[in-house]
């Protein structure tokens, strides 16, 4: 059986005034698969997941969500990141919130669910990342690690069909990555559509289905993770690979 | 200078007098403070916009307010608007001092607003927030406390200029102040009992701002 078409691009352009920062990408990604964006700094990669769920806009090209295609000015785009969960670099807790009221916000406020009901769903939650014993404690005392696995749990709360990930873990320190990243690596085996920017190589390998490279805007190179770094066929993608093995 | 003894006679004789005018002071300033954060916050918000238009409106509101001098606002008010309707003193007072109040109010706000990383509202959106739900539920509620020290700077100022109200013959705190003092030929001893009434409103309000912001710092600790 074919797997549903969650997210699919035709033609995607971006530009940031005279900057080209996305050259007609055009990507699927299917149910349950976790697709990893890898590439260097300002190839794009994070511009293409802000995109995804309409925090950038795009200039041209079409993006379908869920086999419906989203026109950001007659579409309700509420509706559609209700769909599209987010987890950003710097977490972007509410740091005037505790961590519970941070993860029953958005259920309450835009779905209407009734408080009690958001407040067991938040603890399931918190249970799931680990973190059930910090309910009632502000941001500001948690770890990096911590924090991230908050951000998820918050994003998991509005039950979205797609997360996507930008760099999740290159804020932290590095002994803290490992937390995040098995949170991670659960939702994945739990079948989450998931889209990833990343530079932890191990966890590509490990978790994504398939590899997506980027470089200076474009999409040079895809595969599965054997594929990928195993026998890249594109010269810049090998390059690419010596570089971040040899850190 | 008056003697001490003289001073807290006269401080406690005339303390029923003084005790109303300063109900008169207080009721000013909570109307300036109040109608003024209101105020403060609509323009804050045009400011912010993105609207070329509305923004320039709230440009032009508090230029023309920092502009000219609080008492040139309330005479205007005062005399100028009554020949059209008649403004009772007291909302002519209050009003002009709200007014001006706002446009303080409104740099104060529109400054904590965009000191608020852009990231909150990435995360408010990205759950699917509408904006206004993002900014009254996320954004304000940090811009707000970070507002709070200039806030109370602000509120202590728009208390001591209410005694601007004395010239449009208001019987606040000021105006009973000098108009006992000439009367009495005692000017001296009047000024220093109104400067400790004042003393006494701006540390209760200075006590009333801190307690709100150790309140709302609660998520610090």
């Amino acid at each position: 059986m074919d797997k549903k078409e969650m997210i699919k691009i035709n033609d995607l352009n971006k530009s940031f005034g005279d900057l080209h920062v996305l050259k007609d990408i055009n990507m699927k990604v299917f149910e349950s698969d976790v697709v990893c964006l890898i590439g260097s700094s300002g190839s794009g990669k994070s511009t293409l997941l802000r995109c995804l769920n309409f925090l950038e806009k795009k200039d041209n090209g079409t993006i379908i969500i869920e086999g419906k295609e989203v026109d950001p000015r007659k579409d309700n785009l509420n509706k559609i990141r209700e769909k599209v969960g987010m987890v950003f670099q710097n977490f972007n807790l509410f740091p005037h919130k505790t961590v519970l009221e941070n993860i029953i916000e958005a259920p309450m406020m835009v779905k209407g669910m009734k408080k009690e009901k958001a407040i067991s769903k938040a603890k399931q939650l918190l249970i799931k990342v680990g973190l059930e014993d910090k309910a009632d404690v502000y941001p500001s005392k948690l770890s990096g690690g911590q924090k991230q696995r908050v951000a998820i749990a918050r994003a998991l709360a509005m039950e979205p069909d797609i997360m996507l990930f930008d760099e999740p873990t290159s804020a932290l320190d590095p002994e803290l990555v490992g937390e995040v990243l098995t949170t991670m690596k659960d939702l994945a085996e739990e079948g989450m559509t998931m889209v990833v920017v990343t530079h932890e190589m191990g966890f590509a390998k490990e978790v994504a289905d398939w590899i997506v490279y980027m470089h200076d805007g474009k999409i040079v190179e895809r595969g599965t993770p054997e594929q990928f770094f195993n026998h890249p066929t594109e010269e810049r993608t090998r390059e690419f690979l010596k570089a971040t093995m040899l850190k | 200078m008056p003697s001490f003894s003289h001073f807290f006679q006269i401080l406690t004789e005339t303390k029923g007098v003084f005790l109303k005018a300063m109900l008169l002071t207080l009721e000013l300033t909570a109307v300036s403070i109040l109608l003024g954060i209101v105020i403060g916050l609509v323009f804050a918000l045009l400011k912010i916009s993105k609207v070329k238009v509305l923004e320039v409106i709230s440009d032009a509101y508090v230029y023309l307010v920092r502009g000219t001098p609080l008492i040139v606002q309330i005479f205007i008010l005062y005399f100028g608007i009554s020949g059209i309707f008649l403004l009772p003193d007291f909302w002519a007072a209050s009003l002009a001092l709200a007014l001006h109040n706002g446009a303080y109010i409104s740099e104060i706000l529109r400054g904590s607003i965009q000191s608020v990383d852009n990231g909150q509202l990435e995360a408010g959106r990205s759950l699917g927030m509408t904006k206004v739900l993002t900014l009254r539920r996320i954004i304000l509620p940090q811009a707000f406390r970070r507002a709070l020290p200039p806030l109370g700077n602000q509120f202590i100022i728009s208390l001591k200029d209410s005694s601007l109200a004395a010239f449009i013959s208001m019987n606040e705190l000021f105006n009973v102040a000098t108009t006992l003092g000439s009367n009495n030929f005692d000017e001296m001893t009047y000024l220093l009992i109104v400067a400790v009434y004042y003393l006494l409103l701006v540390a209760l309000l200075t006590f009333v701002v801190n307690r709100f912001e150790q309140k709302l710092a609660v998520s610090d600790r």
